[in-house]
């Protein structure tokens, strides 16, 4: 199913949950909404699941109107992030529920509850568990019960809230692989919340990025990470170097010096460059067009090495990789470039 | 394991003072309950057992055993439909007043019950203005068994509303989205998600404003009339045989009230542990 979202606000008193949000989510599509706490993903998901109404703005399934229908009429299925299964009620029950609450004449047989059931438990491989009580469960177990009920209704949208946010890391990461897989198998428009950003990068076909309410960027992950289109995505997403720069006549300076790197057509004036760590190339030679500075550590296992570089006058200290084959000690000067980076005039 | 070999080998615990705690219990609770319970039962004993069966058969006390369960259990039942919907009204919605409404829920507690008896009384009599409306329509409430039957109510009704707050007060509001998004409507909700939830903190309630009533004494003699065979209850029985010193008389209806209470409690409380097993509270 494609819904469109189209200039969704939402305020909670003076706080702009949602602050004009336009969104094409593609049918099909596994999407994750990532962002910190309060940048408006849990509320954009309650509007489109209809636990909240927006302000202003429009939700389209299909080209209908959904805001004209309640939570039960728009066939999503939920994932809460504290899984919300009926603790009074066993796996069974739990995964029938939306099938038993139907009205007489939409209802499945007892038989066919019990197939459908037996089925969804198959999936999500946990048939031996029907009997028990939520609280018999494990955290991963729980989730995949709160999957397979939410299945259960045959949800036209898949909608997850958070879904591995209280597991911990390892169950967490198989529960990544194995949504990811299901999602392969059923194709059932999805969309998720996190505010892990490699949950996000693993699993999603495509990230929004929201911060304050309004989306950042819409893109592949590879995209996102990659050409982040504003400095908000690329600090929030992988780790990044942030220097204040001055732009003249298409050359970049720091510290009143020019740094040897294109300002890519930004216009004159102060603004801030950001590269990934791995990109700053370290020269061979000394050159006085780069950024240079002094080791104040050198840390890390692995195939690179953590150095620490205070630079220049300000004593600016920047994280970079270095290979591990690159020889260096503390102390010694270092001459770098970035190879890859990107400008943003500052807008203050 | 006898109790003994368990109170030697128990097993070092972090939480201290089990058997200092115990022991102050055991003897706070003989002191303060089970010591004045068995010299209710001892004083019965100076009656044999024939005379014993004739006290306790007798129509007026069977009327008033009759009259004092009969309404007590009926008041629980009521305060039980209506203590969640009061419940419900002050934990889910936010409107002007809300905390004063959640005060007033107090008032039974707090209020002598001969003053609550007596309001109730001035309202519910023919002159009175509630009683004044019905009078004409035939129905008579102070001075009947329906009078006594308001008075319960009145009492109890804190008793439910107190123990299902809190646990409706936790309940999270993502039980019921669950259960919306799944295409359950509003009633089947609070049916088979929300009901089942607080059944346990209901059935304490219940047993509580029971328990309560019908020890009541204060607020319903002044409204009952206590007319014999009519508008008796136990506790004013009591008090009467007392007056007339027949100490073993009396101590003989407290001794059945007891009994009948206890046993009623017990399976109250048993029903409320087998629908918190359901709800997965205890394994």
């Amino acid at each position: 199913m494609k819904i469109s979202i189209a200039d969704v606000s939402k305020r909670f008193g003076a706080f702009a949950a949602l602050d004009r949000v336009n969104l094409e989510v593609r049918s099909g599509e596994l999407l994750a909404l990532l962002g910190p706490s309060g940048s408006g993903k849990t509320t954009l998901l309650r509007i489109i699941a209809g636990l909240d109404w927006p302000d202003e703005g429009q939700v389209l399934f299909d080209g209908e109107d959904a805001l004209a229908r309640s939570a039960g009429e728009r066939h999503v299925g939920l994932v809460f992030q504290h899984y919300a299964l009926f603790r009074h009620m066993t796996v069974f029950e739990n995964i029938a529920f939306g099938l038993r609450v139907r009205p007489r004449r939409a209802r499945p047989s007892e038989a066919e509850i019990r197939a459908r059931v037996q089925k969804l438990l198959g999936l999500v491989q946990l048939g031996w568990l029907a009997d028990r009580y939520p609280n018999q469960l494990s955290g991963g177990q729980r989730q995949r019960i709160a999957l397979a009920r939410a299945l259960a209704i045959g949800p036209r949208l898949l909608l997850l809230d958070e879904p591995f946010g209280a597991l911990d890391a390892k169950v967490r990461k198989e529960l990544r692989r194995w949504l990811r897989d299901l999602h392969s198998e059923m194709h059932v428009t999805s969309i998720f919340v996190t505010h892990d950003q490699e949950e996000a990068m693993e699993v999603a076909d495509r990230v929004v990025v929201m911060d304050k309410g309004r989306i950042e960027q819409v893109g592949m992950p590879q995209q996102v990470y990659e050409q982040p289109r504003t400095p908000f995505v690329h600090e929030f997403i992988g780790e990044s170097i942030m220097l204040p720069v001055v732009v003249l006549n298409n050359t970049v300076h720091f510290e009143g010096r020019p740094i040897g790197v294109d300002a890519q057509g930004a216009p004159d004036g102060v603004a801030t460059l950001f590269a990934r760590p791995f990109n700053m190339t370290i020269l061979r030679d000394a050159a006085s067009d780069s950024l240079h500075g002094e080791v104040r550590g050198i840390h890390g296992i692995g195939p690179a090495r953590r150095i620490d570089v205070a630079l220049g006058g300000t004593q600016t200290v920047i994280e970079i990789d270095a290979p591990r084959s690159h020889n260096c000690a503390i102390g010694q000067l270092l001459y770098l470039r970035p190879a890859q980076y990107q400008l943003f005039p500052s807008e203050f | 394991m006898s109790t003994a070999a368990f109170l030697r080998r128990r097993t070092p615990s972090v939480i201290p003072g089990f058997g200092l705690t115990l022991g102050v219990t055991l003897l706070w609770l003989s002191l303060i309950v089970l010591i004045p319970l068995a010299g209710l039962f001892l004083k019965t004993t100076e009656l044999t057992l024939a005379q014993f069966w004739t006290v306790i058969t007798s129509r007026r006390v069977l009327h008033a055993f009759e009259l004092s369960f009969g309404l007590s259990l009926a008041a629980a039942a009521v305060n039980l439909v209506f203590g969640p919907v009061v419940v419900w009204a002050v934990v889910r919605y936010r409107f002007p007043g809300r905390r004063l409404l959640d005060a007033i829920v107090d008032i039974p507690f707090a209020l002598p019950t001969a003053v609550a008896g007596i309001a109730l009384t001035a309202l519910y009599a023919p002159s009175g203005w509630i009683g004044g409306l019905l009078a004409p329509l035939g129905v008579k409430v102070a001075f009947t068994p329906l009078g006594i039957f308001i008075a319960l109510i009145f009492i109890g009704l804190p008793f439910v509303v107190r123990t299902v707050q809190p646990v409706l007060e936790d309940l999270d509001s993502q039980y019921e989205e669950a259960a919306a998004s799944l295409g359950a409507g509003r009633w089947t909700t609070v049916r088979r998600v929300v009901l089942p939830t607080i059944l346990p903190a209901l059935l304490t309630g219940f047993a509580l404003a029971f328990a309560r009533a019908v020890g009541e004494y204060g607020s319903v003699i002044f409204i009952a009339g206590n007319l014999p065979n009519v508008s008796e209850i136990v506790p004013l029985l009591i008090v009467i045989r007392l007056q007339e010193f027949h100490y073993a008389d009396a101590t003989a209806i407290g001794a059945v009230m007891l009994v009948a209470s206890f046993i009623l409690l017990f399976l109250v409380n048993g029903l409320r542990r087998w629908s918190e097993l359901r709800i997965g509270k205890r394994t």
